[in-house]
């Protein structure tokens, strides 16, 4: 399918920007809060703002095929940054926003930008700092001039010039932007996401304008979006599952986009918007729940034990009544009584009241985490699928949900199980390859066309997808049994008090872990206790929190024993890390998953201790503060052994 | 720096303060000019607060003269001192520790407001446009100072640190002309110390308020001010920029002990 230039057909996102303008110009694209009221922008509004702003860059010297950097907090102007560049023929390449600068060098140079969009004077600050490495950068455009004002280099722009400059643009030559948008075909490339890199540089994934649409498309058909949906846009705009949500499926179905005031005003803002569509990686509804846990905590004690027994009813019965099961009239009415009670408010507390769908993706979802949400009426579904993919791979349907499984593959997409276990994908919503790294799009594209995940999984019997862990993440006990990583950890995270867990084990004999603990929650265990401490590090050395902590990882190993699978992975020994893991340490990813690797390089003496049968290890270690500043932190780390279980033979499949 | 420090626009002349037997201000006298940052630096019980006191009325000096934008004066009450646009913070912190960060800082327009006491409970017409463009403006301040999420939180739930940020707003609320901090970084850690400095630079960079401060920590004095004046026990040692304070002699033995 070509599509010929000047056609009506929408299948650029440009084009569907201006269809809206044209079907439903008045009702609302995109909100933001701002001096405390919610603004709204129509569609037609937002296609002018576009528009103005396409001209504006074109006025800069923008070309077709050009990149256009845009950095800052999910903003409508910077969304529709994106769609101004597109409608140039040009390629938006978003940067996480609170990458430090060094960080930003490398995109930069690798997609050579010449033009950036950012958000205030923060990312301006950094840009400067880079400039010099960065010679291609010509100019760089700022939507916040607040802190701007003694600002001089001639490269820096407000964004409400350039928009003003582009208007003027428009008005003398009208034909121009319109021939710009007949050039878009389908086959271009829409954006360029960088993949935060678990190991080495990051890669420019390239994404068409096709691939997107098709699984916007998908994906809307799927769950049914429409132009009445909601969504809280306040992910990264950097990563491929805000740009599926707040852009590609934002621009098929004609929902409205709405921008939280700021990153801190999330919970307050999404309670006030109350969104219908919800996507959130497990980490967050980690926090959510960690939160609610740790105000129940704080409430009167008849709260607390309504809480509890409600909470114990859901559980029995919530999911099986969301998945349309048949439940016990009993259940029912107690289920419907804690509607009333406990489950109508704490999902008004949550913002959460007028889900119907939201999705979780981006790690593994603990399956009580999980079974919490969906037992209080939130139809939380989990989806699988990578920046190669669009994060369009598999999807769960209602009422089909298997909490161990991703679902089965999404429309239009088709799934491969490779010999080694990895899974294989194949469909339209694939990358085109990866930017300037012909060697890495070979290598990730088999001959036949599948895309390799690099995960490893299988199909059940129902033809929905299971996943273990990453391919080359699942090792080996030395006795043989397998080890996958990722399944400890995230048991370990399940609890509240535990934030960050890192399992070691491929090729020894036991498993052994580093934990890091919930400032937040374990903090507040220790105020209602009356255990003083000074900070996180000397929170963590606490004998009572390690006597917590230990606790934890005893009931992990309980629960381990129970399936044959995996009984040998018990946990042996701990300790607790003096620092919190931090993407500016390199030690997470910036979507925050754990580099394994890099961690056990960089604490290789803590590792040596634990299998070594020492009980305490003298460290110091090198932090990176926000600001770029170096310091140290030092302390004598305490390591446990752990009581290991018997394996529950003859347990009831 | 870009902003243009203009003309003098406190002066004090010659002030004398004394409790009883106990003096604690002798014949000082400095000014301060518009848009600049004034420090005012010394050992405890050098007579920093007093001097700040005697500024906004709340003490009466003994002796001296106060020239605030050419008129002449001894004295004046808390509440002239306050319409003629000067505000300030404490050094132990003094807000409603009940309402919330948006009702403190509503109460820090109070002087702007115009409508009596019965229109604003009617909340009707001109009392209520009025308290709309109150809250705009208040609004505004949140945004500067980035507490938006603490907006609807009561202020004796929040961190200390915080605290002292919606103290400044309260302050700011008055839209003054010359904002008189004490001890604004007091008890802070680096991280909030740094916010505080940016803040206060802020302050004095894009909305021109003149700002004379009291603060411990030379570090942050040094890099944050225009001018210092050095009190030691009720006298002045020493007046000028930053680095001929630093290095004036007196000033060393008093207070900054041996040089390095």
């Amino acid at each position: 399918m070509v599509a010929v230039p000047g056609t009506d057909a929408l299948d650029t996102f440009p084009r569907l920007l201006l269809s809206h303008a044209r079907v439903r110009g008045e009702r609302a694209a995109i909100r933001e809060k701002d001096l405390g009221i919610w603004q709204s922008w129509t569609w037609a509004e937002a296609a002018r703002e576009a528009r103005g702003m396409a001209c504006g860059l074109a006025e800069l010297g923008f070309k077709r095929g050009d990149r256009l950097a845009i950095i800052g907090d999910n903003r409508p102007r910077l969304y529709w940054a994106m769609c101004a560049a597109q409608m140039l023929g040009g390629v938006p390449v978003p940067l996480y926003q609170d990458a430090v600068a060094q960080e930003m060098t490398f995109v930069l140079q690798d997609a050579s930008v010449h033009i950036a969009i950012v958000e205030d004077q923060e990312q301006v600050d950094k840009l400067l700092e880079i400039k010099a490495q960065c010679p291609e950068l010509q100019h760089i455009v700022y939507d916040d001039p607040r802190g701007m004002r003694h600002y001089t280099q001639p490269f820096l722009h407000g964004l409400d010039e350039v928009i003003a400059a582009g208007r003027i643009h428009d008005a003398n030559q009208p034909d121009f932007l319109d021939q710009q948008i007949a050039l878009g075909r389908p086959e271009d490339v829409s954006i360029i996401l960088y993949t935060s890199g678990t190991t080495g540089k990051p890669k420019g994934v390239c994404q068409t304008h096709a691939s997107f649409i098709a699984a916007a498309q998908g994906g809307c058909g799927f769950d049914g979006l429409n132009e009445s949906d909601e969504v809280l846009s306040y992910l990264p705009m950097a990563w491929v599952g805000d740009h599926l949500f707040s852009f590609a499926q934002a621009l098929v179905a004609g929902f409205t986009v709405n921008c939280p005031e700021s990153g801190d005003t999330v919970m307050t803002d999404m309670r006030e918007i109350g969104p219908t569509f919800y996507f959130a990686p497990p980490r967050v509804f980690e926090n959510l729940l960690t939160q609610v846990m740790i105000r129940m905590e704080d409430a009167g004690r008849i709260k607390r034990a309504m809480f509890d027994y409600f909470m114990a009813v859901a559980k029995r019965c919530g999911a099986d009544i969301l998945d349309g099961k048949p439940v016990a009239a009993k259940d029912r009415l107690l289920y419907a009584l804690g509607e009333l009670l406990v489950y109508g408010p704490l999902r008004n507390v949550l913002g959460m009241s007028r889900i119907r769908v939201a999705y979780t993706a981006g790690a593994a979802i603990g399956p009580d985490l999980f079974r919490f949400y969906r037992s209080i009426g939130i139809n939380l579904k989990q989806l699988y699928g990578q920046t190669e993919t669009c994060a369009y791979v598999c999807l769960q349907p209602d009422r089909q949900i298997k909490l161990d499984s991703v679902g089965p593959p999404a429309p239009g997409v088709e799934i491969k199980i490779a010999a080694n276990g990895e899974i294989l994908v194949k469909g339209p919503m694939l990358l085109k390859e990866y930017y300037n790294r012909p060697d890495a799009t070979a290598e990730s594209i088999n001959a036949e066309g599948y895309f390799m995940t690099g995960d490893a999984g299988f199909l059940d019997q129902d033809g929905h997808l299971k996943i273990i862990d990453r391919a080359k993440d699942v090792g080996k006990l030395n006795n043989g049994a397998v080890f996958a990583p990722n399944y400890i950890e995230n048991k370990l995270k399940f609890f509240s008090y535990i934030k960050e867990a890192v399992a070691f084990g491929n090729g020894r004999d036991m498993v052994c872990a580093f934990i890091n603990i919930d400032m937040g929650a374990v903090g507040n265990w220790a105020e209602r206790r009356g255990i003083p401490y000074a900070g996180y590090t000397d929170l963590a050395g606490k004998p009572e929190v390690y006597a917590l902590v230990q606790e934890c990882v005893e009931q992990v190993n309980a629960e381990l024993a129970r399936d044959a699978m995996v009984a040998d992975t018990q946990i042996h020994r701990f300790l607790i890390l003096h620092k919190e893991l931090d993407p500016d340490d390199d030690e997470l990813t910036r979507t925050r998953k754990v580099r394994r690797g890099f961690i056990a390089q960089k604490y290789a003496i803590l590792i040596d201790a634990l299998y070594g049968g020492k009980q305490n290890q003298y460290i110091e270690t090198e932090v990176k503060f926000e600001d770029g500043r170096k310091g140290k932190v030092a302390a004598d780390l305490v390591i446990r052994d752990v009581k290991t279980f018997p394996v529950v033979k003859g347990r009831a499949a | 720096m870009a902003r243009q420090i203009g003309d003098v626009i406190l002066d004090l002349r010659n002030i004398s303060l004394s409790f009883g037997g106990v003096k604690a201000l002798t014949d000082i006298s400095f000014d301060v000019r518009e848009h600049e940052i004034r420090a005012i630096i010394g050992p405890n019980g050098a007579g920093k607060s007093s001097m700040l006191n005697v500024i906004n009325g709340v003490y009466r000096p003994q002796q001296g003269e106060i020239i605030f934008r050419g008129q002449h004066r001894r004295d004046m009450d808390t509440h002239e001192a306050a319409a003629a646009g000067f505000a300030r913070t404490f050094q132990n912190i003094a807000l409603f520790k009940g309402m919330t960060v948006l009702d403190n800082l509503m109460t820090g327009r109070n002087l702007k407001m115009r409508c009596n006491f019965l229109q604003h409970a009617l909340w009707w017409g001109p009392a209520k446009r009025e308290e709309l463009e109150h809250r705009r403006k208040v609004e505004e301040i949140i945004d500067f100072l980035e507490i938006e999420h603490i907006r609807k939180t009561p202020v004796g739930r929040l961190p200390y640190g915080l605290q002292k940020r919606v103290e400044l707003g309260r302050a700011l609320a008055a839209e003054p002309q010359i904002l008189l901090l004490d001890e604004p970084m007091a008890g802070m850690n680096v991280e909030e110390k740094q916010d505080m400095c940016r803040f206060i630079l802020d302050v004095n960079d894009q909305l021109g308020t003149t700002i004379v401060l009291i603060e411990h920590d030379m570090g942050v004095v040094m890099d944050i001010s225009d001018r210092v004046v050095v009190l030691d026990y009720g006298r002045k040692i020493g007046d000028g920029v930053p680095d001929e304070v630093k290095n004036n002699p007196e000033v060393i033995a008093a207070y900054l002990g041996t040089q390095h």
